[in-house]
């Protein structure tokens, strides 16, 4: 054991050591002293291409018995090892230590509740006031460690810690360096995956030891891939079958665990010709051209979850049958009640209209305007370029009035239709809820949302003549803009 | 619901409590209780839905029980999830995810967890409620392991978790979790939950089900591709609102068995509230039980309005004033005038008469509608497969036409039959096939379905003759029809008496105000309401509310807010306060006997309530001055 005045010792330690002797060593033979040598082996195994990673874990963790560092942060992409490196070594070394998804702790009592009982039994968790502070913490850390002290570094794993960021805003810095405030051989890995300069607080605090885990490289994640082979077929088929997917998948994905199950999905596509012996597996350039449009087809329906997998799979099943799936962004369509159209029309048209120009077109008689000086220069530019632009309620209702062809009374159910398309996100309300006087709404619908819904409504030209004249307005800047082209080609469609 | 003997509104509940003692009165509150049933019960909206529960229930099934257990080929945490898209109906949804609930709990699995999004507004309501829930539906055996899971996988209380490990069940069961307004679900609060879950779906099988009210597109805008690549989301379809609409339309409204029958107009003001605001099935049908209750509060003589046997029962024993409310009738006034001038002397005078004569005519009424909805039936299928729908998409249309005026004198029935006279002859057998086989199913009017058939066997018998063209081509020349050509005029014409004989006008039918109610003022009143006009019509006639009459000008007896309300009209969009209260002054001063001290403080409170209705409210541009709201006046 030793003392708390060594603390800072250890930490200047590893500084001292250069990384790249360390890792030359290290990946030699991967010891440790400490640890036993064959589970180090059978862990630098199960973990390929992450041997310079964890040589300098274990490194940095230093024997089981010394004080490590106070804090750790550990980042890189997703899926680049980090909980799995991390979380393989706690496991196989047996090391205590508690490991926390920052996403489940919806308060930090719950964290707390999760470190303590992984470290000292759920009795010891219970012993923690209903509303834990950060103070109760420590002080029952403490008093638990003073029973039971440390005979090994013990190691708080909190996996997604930029979650941490919207918790208690002094949780961060305490943790950072709870070994001195328990007094304790503790260590706190922090996993994420953004840069520290994010996490940093205003008022400043103990700097951990940053560590970056770099992307996989395509041949590491073609090593990594070909592990996973089916046993049915030999590992030199299935790693020139993983060349081909990561020729398709690498420009638009290098999440490993995406790609690990792009793999798994595909695969019996590409074994077809094997099975039916129209190939043998030396075939590679066969199978290439068997397989290559599938995968492409792949990547714009499975990749993007347009088609669920059992769906894929099932489709790659009675591929015979050519029975096209339809993908969830087609049924794009919406049924709604014909006044909920209307409303959704006036919001639209009220969203990105400049309020000024509502007397030009939705009056009868809006007399001569210059033509000149119409457009102020900051609206020439394309409102859809601008995004839409909150409205008041009643400028929607008077726009609405003027757009149906109809007498409509100002029923409650005409204005409950309005709620309903907020709780429907078409349209979204702008500041509070509890607003009663003059509410204001924003349109949250495409274009061409709201041409199909115009399209389905129009009887009288005269509402599509209006949206496309204001949407001519809008775009006479950017001639090229497709609003335009739509609107035009709208106007030939009636 | 002193429903029979009430003339007024105000009638007393005593009267309406001694009626209820009367057999035939409380049979007709059994009418109507029982049709209140038939519309309330979930049998309809069960049948609709049971191809997409049911299939619901076999996607749960095969992810939940089959789990792969390939273990070369796991899944990447995938939850399975449905999307159920359910159209944007939402008040009609409930009863879905109800017997939704009630058949997975049935056949799959006791853990069926429903929530809400106004439940879990925030993050940290969002998962006790789940446990809350969980805890509820689990059942002995099983609730210490799913707690266990739970806690550990919401972390609420953690504690043993050992009891994870060695479940003795040989399955587990899946956790199904229905979000029944996706839409409306905070976005961060489902990717956190989705996040969780997917950490311990390979422990406890969660699978999802989303109702969605727009469109499956939904999903991907809600959820960001790293967490909506965690779920495996399959796309289910449910019967769209106007196929439901049809469906309950068939069921309630166009059958003979149910007795209570609403005019064209009540329907058009149903239909219209339907399509134009709310496309909810279950609106429709609280306005049609609304439109009921109504019928049998306001007409008295709507005891007749039962099944044939009852109704037959109650007329025999009318009380002497409900004979004079059917001699008032102007359906029976109508039929009065038909009638010889002895039998005129007779319906007036003779009440036993008037008794037996109605017998007769509400047997010739249940008549009527036994044949009406076959022959409707029969009429629809043969126009609704022509080009441009001259009789409307839907039989709904067509029926409203039907009992609204005499359908043969349309102009878009004789489009119809124009149409009708040029369908070639296999499209035309088919047609009538349909027609057969309707009123096969119906098992009356055999004369006409013998005739019917008689028609397409002679239609058919044709084809064995040769029709050359050569002999076409001949008979063209000489304008002189084929067979077929004589054949078919002859089935378009029995077709047109059909309609003439039996798709009669409802109003026409003598008794007829027994069954249909007809006022649809009142019900768009009621179902349609304007909040505004009300407020504005309380505030101006307030005596219309309070049953005096009311003198046009503005009096001092009203209150205070009337008075204050009528002279704001007169102003423009700033109101200067100070005027207000002096013409308020002077309004009150016109009634003598009034305590003047107390005008001040009259005044101020009604501007207050004026501001909170919200007609007006205070103005920074001019100082004692209010700003109007609302248009008009100036």
């Amino acid at each position: 054991m030793f003392s708390s005045s060594s603390l800072p010792i250890q930490p200047l330690c590893i500084r001292i050591i250069q990384p790249s002797n360390l890792i030359k060593r290290m990946s030699v033979t991967l010891q440790c002293p400490g640890y036993p040598e064959d589970t180090l082996r059978s862990l630098a195994e199960r973990l390929p291409c992450r041997e310079t990673q964890l040589a300098t874990l274990l490194a940095l963790m230093g024997q089981p018995d010394q004080y490590s560092y106070p804090s750790v942060f550990i980042y890189g992409h997703r899926a680049t090892g980090k909980s799995h490196v991390v979380l393989s070594i706690m496991k196989d070394l047996e090391l205590p230590h508690a490991s926390v998804d920052c996403v489940e702790c919806v308060s930090s009592g719950l964290l707390f509740h999760q470190v303590l009982s992984a470290f000292f039994g759920p009795d010891a968790a219970a012993l923690l006031p209903r509303c834990p502070s950060l103070s109760d913490f420590v002080r029952l850390y403490k008093q638990m460690s003073s029973n039971s002290p440390a005979t090994q570094t013990r190691y708080i794993i909190l996996d997604r810690a930029e979650r941490m960021r919207d918790m208690d805003f002094s949780l961060l810095p305490a943790l950072l360096r709870l070994q001195e405030l328990v007094n304790d051989n503790v260590t706190v890995i922090l996993l994420s995956e953004i840069v520290w300069e994010k996490f940093r607080p205003n008022t400043g605090c103990f700097e951990p030891l940053l560590f970056h885990f770099p992307d996989y490289s395509k041949a590491e994640l073609v090593q990594i891939l070909s592990w996973d082979h089916h046993p049915s077929y030999t590992p030199e088929l299935y790693a020139s079958y993983i060349n081909i997917l990561l020729g398709v998948f690498f420009s638009v994905c290098r999440d490993l665990r995406e790609l690990r199950h792009l793999a798994v999905l595909n695969f019996s596509k590409f074994c077809e010709p094997l099975e039916k012996g129209e190939a043998k597996e030396s075939d590679i350039h066969k199978l290439w051209k068997n397989i290559e449009p599938h995968l492409q087809r792949a990547m714009q329906t499975v990749y993007l979850r347009e088609v669920s997998s059992v769906q894929w799979e099932q489709q790659q099943m009675d591929e015979k049958e050519a029975t096209t799936l339809r993908v969830l962004s087609a049924h794009a369509h919406i049924e709604l009640p014909y006044y909920s159209k209307f409303l959704l029309i006036a919001a639209y048209l009220a969203s990105f209209n400049p309020a000024r120009t509502d007397r030009r077109f939705f009056l009868k008689s809006h007399g001569k305007i210059r033509k000149t000086n119409f457009l102020k220069k900051h609206e020439k530019t394309s409102n859809h370029l601008l995004g839409p632009k909150p409205f008041p309620l009643d400028r929607l209702m008077a726009i609405f009035y003027s757009v149906v062809d109809s007498r409509v009374a100002p029923t409650a159910s005409v204005f409950s239709q309005i709620s309903s398309l907020v709780t429907l996100q078409l349209l979204s309300q702008v500041g509070h809820d509890d607003q009663l006087d003059s509410p204001k709404y924003k349109c949250s619908v495409s274009l061409d949302f709201i041409l199909a819904i115009s399209r389905c409504v129009c009887v009288c030209v005269r509402l599509l003549d209006l949206l496309a004249l204001s949407l001519v307005i809008q775009s006479q800047v950017v001639r090229q803009e497709r609003s335009l082209f739509t609107a035009v080609s709208n106007l030939h469609l009636l | 619901m002193g429903n029979c003997s009430n003339e007024h509104r105000g009638t007393s509940f005593s009267a309406s409590a001694a009626s209820l003692s009367n057999p035939l009165i409380c049979s007709s509150i059994n009418t109507f209780f029982f049709l209140d049933k038939y519309i309330f019960s979930q049998v309809i909206q069960d049948q609709l839905n049971k191809k997409v529960l049911d299939s619901l229930a076999e996607f749960i099934k095969k992810h939940g029980l089959g789990c792969s257990s390939d273990n070369w080929r796991q899944r990447a945490r995938e939850i399975p999830t449905a999307a159920l898209m359910l159209g944007v109906n939402v008040p009609d949804h409930a009863m879905t995810f109800r017997s939704l609930c009630n058949l997975l709990q049935d056949s799959v699995t006791p853990f069926v967890v429903s929530v809400h999004a106004k439940e879990c507004a925030g993050t940290f309501e969002r998962d006790p409620v789940l446990v809350i829930n969980l805890t509820l539906v689990c059942q002995a055996t099983l609730t210490i392991r799913i707690i266990g899971l739970l806690q550990k996988c919401t972390q609420v209380f953690p504690q043993r978790t050992e009891s994870l490990t060695n479940s003795d069940l040989p399955q587990s069961l899946p956790v199904v979790v229905i979000f029944k307004d996706f839409e409306a679900f905070n976005s961060q609060v489902l990717q956190d939950f989705i996040l969780i879950c997917s950490r311990y779906t390979q422990e406890l099988p969660f699978i999802f089900i989303f109702g969605i009210a727009t469109s499956p597109s939904a999903i991907q805008h809600r959820l960001p591709h790293s967490v909506s690549s965690l779920l495996c989301i399959e796309v289910f379809h449910s019967l769209s609102c106007t196929q439901h609409l049809a469906s309950v339309f068939d069921k309630l409204i166009l059958n003979s068995q149910f007795p209570f029958k609403l005019s064209s107009r009540v329907i058009q003001v149903l239909v219209g509230i339907f399509l134009y605001h709310d496309f909810s099935v279950q609106n429709f049908v609280k306005g049609l039980q609304f439109s009921m209750l109504e019928h049998f509060k306001s007409q008295p003589l709507s005891m007749l309005c039962c099944q044939k046997q009852e109704a037959l029962l109650s007329a025999k024993t009318l009380s002497k004033k409900n004979v004079e409310r059917i001699r008032h009738l102007p359906s029976f006034m109508r039929y009065v005038e038909t009638q010889e001038p002895q039998e005129q002397v007779q319906l007036l005078t003779n009440d036993e008469h008037v008794k037996e004569v109605c017998q007769q005519l509400l047997k010739n009424l249940h008549k009527y509608h036994k044949n009406y909805y076959p022959i409707l039936q029969c009429l629809h299928s043969l126009t609704s497969s022509l080009p441009k729908f001259p009789l409307g998409k839907h039989i709904r249309e067509l029926h409203v036409s039907c009992i609204e005026k005499n359908l043969w004198e349309t102009e878009e029935y004789d489009s119809a039959l124009q149409l009708l006279r040029i369908l070639a002859k296999d499209e035309l057998v088919a047609a009538l096939r349909k027609c057969a086989e309707i009123l096969k199913s119906t098992k009356i009017l055999q004369n006409v379905l013998q005739q019917l058939e008689d028609f397409i066997g002679r239609l058919e018998a044709l084809e064995g003759k040769s029709e050359t063209t050569l002999l076409e081509k001949e008979s063209r020349r000489t304008k002189r029809m084929n067979p077929y050509e004589v054949l078919r005029s002859q089935v378009i014409e029995f077709i047109d008496s059909l309609v003439r004989e039996y798709l009669t006008p409802a109003e026409l039918q003598p008794l007829n105000e027994v069954c249909y109610y007809s006022s649809s003022g009142v019900l768009r009143q009621r179902l349609n309401v304007t909040p505004r006009t009300s407020i504005q019509a309380a505030l101006s006639h307030p005596f219309y509310y309070f049953l005096k009459t009311d003198a046009g000008t503005i009096s001092s007896a009203a209150p205070d807010l009337c008075i204050v309300y009528k002279l704001h009209l007169e102003c423009g969009r700033l109101i200067n306060l100070y005027d207000w209260l002096e013409a308020f002054v002077t309004v009150m001063s016109a009634a003598e006997d009034q305590d003047t001290n107390s005008e001040d403080a009259r005044f101020i409170q009604a501007v207050s309530e004026m501001e909170f209705l919200g007609f007006i409210k205070s103005t920074k541009q001019k100082t004692d001055h209010v700003a109007r709201l609302t248009w008009g006046g100036c």
